[in-house]
């Protein structure tokens, strides 16, 4: 078979955003397989930022090196505004500043607070050698649309494509040209970055599709940045494998750092800054984290893959259970009727 | 026609009904993948006779659906055949679709049925079909 195996898998890359005060929120990732079916184990950092209404979503997609085709998939939480080339050192900065609390703070392990349609085609983006496609669809209109394009699903694909589609149908599909790459001269490990910004009022943060296409006992790693403008509730709550690294005030001087890098004005005067490391099995990565800035408390536990979303049934849907009670009642009727002639002694007229 | 004679060819019926949907001597069996998994996991068919069986794949990426015994499926583990369309106990289906092909075994038997495309064999996707005396 000679079909280009671009599997979807775990984002090995940066992703960036930052989570700003209002109801609920979260961020997300992706993942990454080669041309030759090897998957690419490395950190993934991403930050997601809402502010606003609006989720600001930057990741990198790291060159991996040869000259194949690298593919991801990313689900996002609604349509994105506009996909961009993200800042040149945010990611890098928000190491920086959790590094330097990790040295003088004591307080770091504190407890944890609690059918088949087409995929729609709604942008196209090329950003040095990423070509960047956002669909619209069901999981399996875009995992059709993956096909289509010379991605090799892994076999749990179709499962996590549905648990994502289930609560948005938006992807964005990244392919990383690795000849394009090369001709460009970039190097081994260098990250493209990839800003996004979207008009939500649902943010959160992917995290199951880190496990894409592992095996279950294979690790994941990744460290998730919010940037919010207060302190948010996180769930999951952070555990064994989601562990709680900062959470503090951001500071002035990194928050006018993170505002002079090249499409991060939208970052506010104050926030509040979230690390969290995931250091998790891909079998045990089955969820999402949903954040709830609000101060209610209440983040959801649908956004965090938990619960499946309360969904109205649809016209098809509807009639169908309405044919079904109808053949119901005339089976019942009929079954009334052989009975009532069966029984001996009854009379016919 | 007797109420006796009603409830006797009624009591036939239904057990006429029954052999089709559920009795392993079946020659006719429908194995259905979702979620890259064998639904069901095992059938039971009778040997020396055809048998045809209906794969139904409903989900958004390729199967395959290869049956035999342990050296047959160790060849597909490393073999290199794309597509499987000449031989009816190797079968090819594509993604959101159905293709039916029959099979005669001719002793009794456990065979495992595996789809071998990279990595879903890890992943679970295997099933046994059960060849009995008819």
């Amino acid at each position: 078979m000679r079909r280009f195996v671009a599997t979807l898998a775990v984002v090995v890359g940066v992703a960036a955003g930052a989570l700003i005060a209002h109801p609920g929120l979260a961020d997300a990732c992706a993942g990454l397989i080669g041309s030759d079916g090897a998957v690419n184990l490395g950190r993934t950092t991403t930050l997601a930022g809402y502010s606003d209404g609006v989720e600001h979503y930057v990741t990198a997609f790291e060159f991996q090196g040869g000259g194949g085709e690298f593919g991801a998939l990313i689900p996002l939480p609604g349509v994105p505004a506009k996909v961009e080339r993200g800042g040149d050192w945010t990611l890098q900065r928000l190491q920086l500043e959790t590094q330097r609390a990790e040295a003088f703070d004591d307080n770091l392990a504190a407890p944890a607070r609690g059918a088949l349609t087409k995929a729609v085609v709604l942008q196209e983006v090329r950003i040095d050698a990423l070509d960047l496609t956002v669909l619209e669809g069901g999981g399996a209109s875009v995992a059709t649309w993956a096909n289509e394009h010379d991605f090799r699903l892994s076999p749990d694909a179709p499962e996590v494509l549905d648990f994502y589609a289930q609560r948005s149908p938006i992807f964005l599909a990244a392919v990383f040209d690795g000849a394009a790459a090369a001709e460009r001269g970039q190097q081994l490990g260098d990250g493209t970055p990839v800003h996004i910004t979207m008009p939500t009022d649902n943010p959160w943060v992917p995290l199951r599709i880190l496990g894409l296409g592992k095996q279950p006992d294979d690790l994941i790693q990744a460290d998730v940045f919010l940037l919010t403008d207060e302190q948010p509730a996180l769930l999951p709550a952070p555990s064994a494998g989601l562990t709680l690294s900062h959470d503090d005030p951001a500071t002035k001087l990194l928050l006018d750092d993170l505002r002079s890098d090249a499409g991060m004005g939208w970052v506010p005067r104050s926030a509040w800054l979230t690390k969290l490391e995931v250091n998790s099995s891909a079998g045990d990565l089955r969820y999402d984290l949903a954040v709830d800035t609000s101060g209610l408390d209440r983040p959801s536990p649908v956004a965090a893959g938990l619960e499946l979303p309360d969904v109205a049934p649809d016209a098809e849907s509807a009639a169908t259970v309405l044919w079904a009670a109808i053949a119901a009642l005339a089976a019942l009727l009929v079954a009334i009727v052989a009975v009532r002639r069966l029984q001996p002694g009854t009379q016919r007229v | 026609m007797s109420w006796r004679l009603q409830a006797l060819l009624l009591t036939a019926a239904l057990a006429s009904l029954a052999s089709g949907c559920g009795s392993g001597l079946s020659t006719k069996a429908t194995i259905a993948i979702h979620y890259s998994r064998f639904e069901p996991g095992a059938v039971t068919v009778p040997a020396g006779v055809p048998v045809t069986i209906t794969l139904r794949n409903d989900d958004p990426i390729e199967h395959e659906w290869i049956v035999g015994t342990e050296q047959v499926h160790e060849a597909h583990r490393v073999g290199t055949e794309p597509v499987h369309t000449s031989r009816p106990t190797e079968v090819t289906v594509p993604a959101l679709s159905t293709r039916v092909t029959t099979v005669t075994l001719d002793e009794p038997g456990e065979f495992a049925y595996i789809c071998h495309l990279p990595g879903h064999e890890a992943y679970g996707m295997v099933g046994t079909l059960r060849v009995e005396e008819g």
